[in-house]
């Protein structure tokens, strides 16, 4: 009871600390803006520790944080091995699979009437299908190793990125069509010179929403049938076998390799589109 | 018609089919624009100035009559790169710097890197640029965009600018400024330049000579050939000559048009 007294303590004591560093000079400097998620974060891990220690929550419910870092600890190798068949072999080449033949097939489509009239209303409808009704039979079609998981994250990327691709080279204005007309530009001159660098800040929205589809995609379908590696099988067995610890171990690296992707994607967004009004 | 011409139009017609019936933009202009002639268009909204510089640079296609531009058609004018377009918006893309942006046109049509480096560094300096040709668009005034988008249209030599009000969306002492750089610059040029414009002053005070045109349809109604000294200092805008020639024009509009009262 004293440990679900101390959380209660603690977090009254963080929410002040917040409320003191928002409302002070500190709040717009960068040591401010970084201190106030961090003193979050680490109160809501401490308040997890006591609360569960406190009111001693059995393991399968809910493991405490230090349990799980002691797992994460011990079981790296293991970690690694999964992080690598997942993310590393079937997230990234999905996705890059997935970026290169959205943009082909956008630009097919944005150049031919017909494609436009007859592509787009499959890519939507393929796009709606549920991901738990494609993942089996891709996994049917491309075995149970990493080429299955690719072919299910490129079925999830590919239409976020053709449909924001599309929009983004039709996003020019007329006066600067006219510009390059007047120049007799080609087809070509035109598309790499005005509308690509036109269509990034739209194209980089698309390849965002797509790093998080990726993972997801590439974990989903390791529950329809994997090698004994992968996050997805780990987290699928470890929870048969009641080892929550090496579930949240997994769920962590998840997160982490989420987050360092999407932010490696606004990273190199930030350096095509630095003259969009929105980054500069 | 004569050889010395740069434009040529002959009993032109232009209908815009639209939602709610036909448009006439243009009807039966007539008109010849002399190489070395600084020509002006004024008249209100809907007259048919902006049409007219677009049928010249091939940009719309006439319903009837005929264009020439440079002894050839429009559309032949454009692919031999005889003219430079102004547009009302510098439109200078944001990705590219000054310099990148005087150079697209260059890039396009194919020059060497080094012929390229040579004009964009000439044709700066004639708009007073030199020193931002690696700023972004942004990092500029409206005035000095308006300027590149002028160096952008001047890279590549041709011989006829069009313009289509330039200077519209810019304050008055940045105008006036323009107005005489550009004077200048078409005195030391001899090109042949075709100006749109809603000002009275800028269009007498730029031009060799004014068309004044009128809406529904969009016609000439006057020509008027400016009788003020090539060199003119912008003090000429108190003299008596200066202000009888815009008391013409601005006569011509209100028999071309009744605002509705």
């Amino acid at each position: 009871m004293t440990l679900f007294l101390a959380a209660l303590v603690l977090w009254m004591a963080a929410w002040w600390l917040n409320t003191r560093i928002a409302g002070s000079s500190l709040a717009s400097s960068y040591a401010g803006r970084v201190a106030v998620p961090v003193v979050f974060g680490l109160s809501v891990l401490a308040i997890w520790e006591l609360v569960v220690r406190g009111l001693d929550v059995p393991q399968v419910i809910l493991p405490a944080p230090t349990v799980i870092a002691e797992t994460f600890a011990s079981e790296t190798g293991t970690l690694w091995i999964d992080f690598r068949q997942t993310a590393l072999k079937g997230a990234i080449s999905g996705y890059v699979i997935g970026c290169v033949a959205a943009f082909a097939v956008a630009l097919a489509i944005d150049r031919s009437t017909f494609l436009r009239r007859g592509l787009l209303p499959v890519g939507s409808f393929v796009a709606a299908l549920p991901i738990v009704g494609t993942a089996p039979i891709l996994v049917n079609w491309f075995g149970f190793d990493w080429q299955s998981k690719a072919a299910v994250v490129v079925v999830m990327v590919f239409f976020p990125i053709l449909v924001n691709t599309v929009q983004g080279l039709a996003d020019t204005a007329a006066m600067q069509r006219d510009l390059m007309r007047t120049y007799s530009a080609s087809y070509w001159q035109t598309l790499l010179k005005l509308r690509v660098p036109a269509a990034m800040p739209f194209v980089f929205n698309g390849l965002k929403i797509a790093t998080t589809l990726a993972l997801i995609g590439a974990i989903v379908a390791e529950y329809f049938g994997s090698p004994t590696r992968g996050m997805g099988f780990r987290i699928s067995t470890s929870v048969g076998t009641l080892e929550l610890a090496m579930v949240w171990s997994e769920i962590a690296v998840a997160a982490l390799a989420g987050t360092l992707f999407y932010g490696a994607v606004t990273l190199v967004e930030r350096w095509v589109t630095f003259w969009h009004p929105s980054q500069r | 018609m004569s050889q010395a011409a740069a434009i040529e139009a002959k009993n032109l017609d232009l209908t815009f089919e639209t939602g709610d019936g036909a448009i006439q933009a243009l009807r039966d202009v007539t008109l010849e624009i002399g190489k070395g002639e600084f020509v002006s268009f004024i008249g209100p909204s809907g007259c048919g100035k902006t049409t007219f510089l677009r049928v010249v640079a091939g940009l719309e296609t006439p319903t009837g009559g005929e264009v020439r531009v440079n002894g050839t058609s429009p559309d032949e004018a454009r692919r031999d790169r005889a003219y430079g377009y102004v547009f009302q918006e510098a439109g200078l893309y944001p990705w590219r710097t000054i310099a990148g942006n005087v150079r697209l046109p260059l890039e396009i049509m194919g020059y060497s890197k080094s012929e390229m480096a040579e004009r964009v560094n000439r044709v700066l300096e004639l708009v007073e640029l030199s020193g931002f040709e690696n700023k972004h668009p942004w990092q500029l005034s409206g005035g000095m965009q308006q300027r590149a988008s002028i160096a952008r249209a001047l890279a590549f030599d041709a011989d006829i600018l069009l313009m289509d009000e330039p200077f519209g969306a810019l304050d008055e002492i940045v105008r006036d400024h323009l107005n005489e750089q550009l004077l200048r610059l078409w005195d030391h040029t001899g090109k042949t330049i075709g100006f749109v414009t809603h000002s009275i002053p800028e269009a007498v005070y730029l031009s060799t000579r004014i068309v004044v045109m009128s809406p529904r349809p969009g016609r000439i109604t006057d020509v008027i050939d400016n009788p003020l000294p090539r060199k003119r200092p912008l003090d000429i805008r108190d003299t008596p000559e200066f202000l009888e020639v815009a008391q013409r024009i601005r006569k011509g509009l209100r028999a071309g048009h009744s605002y509705g009262d």
